[in-house]
């Protein structure tokens, strides 16, 4: 409780010493890096809001190019189908010339054949006839003499 | 809360140390270690080595424990001790910043002081009262020491004094020496001559006013504090704890809130002076 100039005049000094070493040694670099960190959050925080406007514009390109290659699927699958209809179409048309033509081939063969056969025939009738006739009326005919008129007859036939 | 071996086992031994009467305990307690010895009590041309040597220790820890935080500080993310120190300087910043409307590049690091000065003063009144004077006696260095350096009235004067100076300091930065000049002569009362010599007046005890109150209300606290840790000690051994517990448990209110309301003050003088009204 007692007076004491030379205490009074120490702390004053003692006091001014302590602030000069705290506004030297503390204060600024202390401030200096809180005002840093304080800028940097708020960089982080405009750049993370950018990378979300960035993200929702990704997200509807990526929507629109997605809708995009839907629509083209469904166009190609729509002239896939459409080609396959055709190529069917053609296919069943060949065939149906094919058989036809087959069929006329085959027609034509058996025309062919049934002539002949008939040709045949007429031919071997006509010696039976010629045949016959020799053994009826019991005389060889001279088949060269009569040669004409046989064949005058299987003609007939 | 409080040991007492001076009143409980210092009865069987006889000491240099040991007061035999609560008088001479209490006195003991309450006289600082003067320069030179032996000096008129009344003579104010001596030094309080111990209050001298305590602020002094506890400053330079103050600072030491500061220097550290600043000299690793980084902007990115800080550590557990980087944190506490930065809380600290954004709490005295934004009080500077509510009441001081100027470049706070010397008033913050003032505030900061103040408060971290302040503090550790008064926090060594948590230090049971009999430790360090014992010790200090028992090791033969002294008789006295007293560790509270807010309880000794030359302390918190040396702080008020260097705050008037700041007054007046930042009154003429802020407004000019004629300004100011012009301020303590026509304010509060008005520019008449006839008045200038009671605005004078007034001026310079509100000065006065201000360095005194600022000390007295720190000092009052804290000696009146000491005081009651010193009277407790006077009881019993086995009771002490109750009222000690509950007067160590009141003080932690009391250390950080004088220290707060230093440093307010005095951001609220200076920015009084400052400030154009």
């Amino acid at each position: 409780m007692l007076p004491s100039i030379w205490t009074l005049v120490g702390q004053a000094g003692t006091f001014l010493v302590f602030i000069w070493a705290v506004m030297k040694f503390v204060w600024p670099p202390l401030t200096q890096a809180m005002e840093e960190r304080r800028q940097k959050i708020a960089e982080g925080l405009a750049h993370s809001e950018q990378a979300e406007q960035a993200l929702d514009r990704a997200q509807a390109e990526a929507e629109e190019v997605l809708r995009g290659a839907r629509r083209k699927a469904g166009e190609i699958i729509e002239q896939a189908s459409a080609r396959s209809n055709q190529i069917v179409e053609e296919a069943r048309q060949s065939a149906v010339a094919e058989r036809d033509r087959q069929v006329a081939a085959a027609e034509a063969e058996i025309r062919l054949a049934t002539n002949q056969a008939r040709e045949a025939l007429r031919e071997r009738l006509a010696e039976l006839a010629v045949a016959g006739a020799g053994q009826v009326i019991e005389k060889e005919i001279d088949a060269k003499a009569h040669r004409e008129l046989l064949d005058k007859l299987s003609a007939q036939l | 809360m409080e040991s007492n071996p001076v009143l409980t086992e210092g009865a069987t031994q006889a000491s240099v140390c040991e007061m035999p009467t609560a008088d001479a305990y209490v006195v003991h307690h309450i006289t600082n270690l003067r320069l030179p010895k032996g000096s008129d009590p009344m003579d104010p041309f001596v030094l309080h080595l111990d209050t001298m040597i305590v602020s002094w220790v506890l400053g330079l820890f103050f600072l030491f424990f500061l220097m550290m935080a600043a000299r690793r500080a980084t902007a990115g993310e800080p550590g557990k001790l980087q944190n506490f120190v930065e809380m600290l300087v954004d709490f005295v910043d934004n009080t500077v910043k509510e009441s001081f409307h100027g470049p706070r590049n010397f008033v913050g690091p003032l505030a900061l002081t103040i408060f971290g000065v302040v503090f550790l003063w008064n926090l060594m009144d948590l230090v049971p009262v009999d430790y360090v004077p014992y010790a200090v006696c028992k090791l033969g260095f002294a008789n006295y020491f007293r560790i509270v350096p807010s309880a000794d009235i030359n302390a918190p004067f040396g702080l008020s004094v260097t705050v008037l100076g700041l007054i007046i300091i930042y009154g003429i930065k802020g407004k000019g020496l004629g300004g100011y000049g012009k301020e303590l002569f026509t304010h509060p009362f008005g520019a008449n001559p006839l008045l200038w010599i009671p605005n004078l007046i007034l001026n310079v005890v509100e000065l006065i006013a201000k360095t005194v109150s600022l000390a007295m209300r720190l000092f009052g606290n804290l000696y009146a504090a000491e005081l009651i840790f010193v009277l407790i000690a006077l009881l019993p051994w086995w009771i002490q704890f109750v009222p000690g517990g509950a007067w160590a448990i009141f003080h932690i209110l009391v250390v950080p809130l004088q220290a707060f309301l230093f440093m307010t003050l005095t951001i609220v003088y200076l920015s009084l002076a400052y400030e154009k009204h």
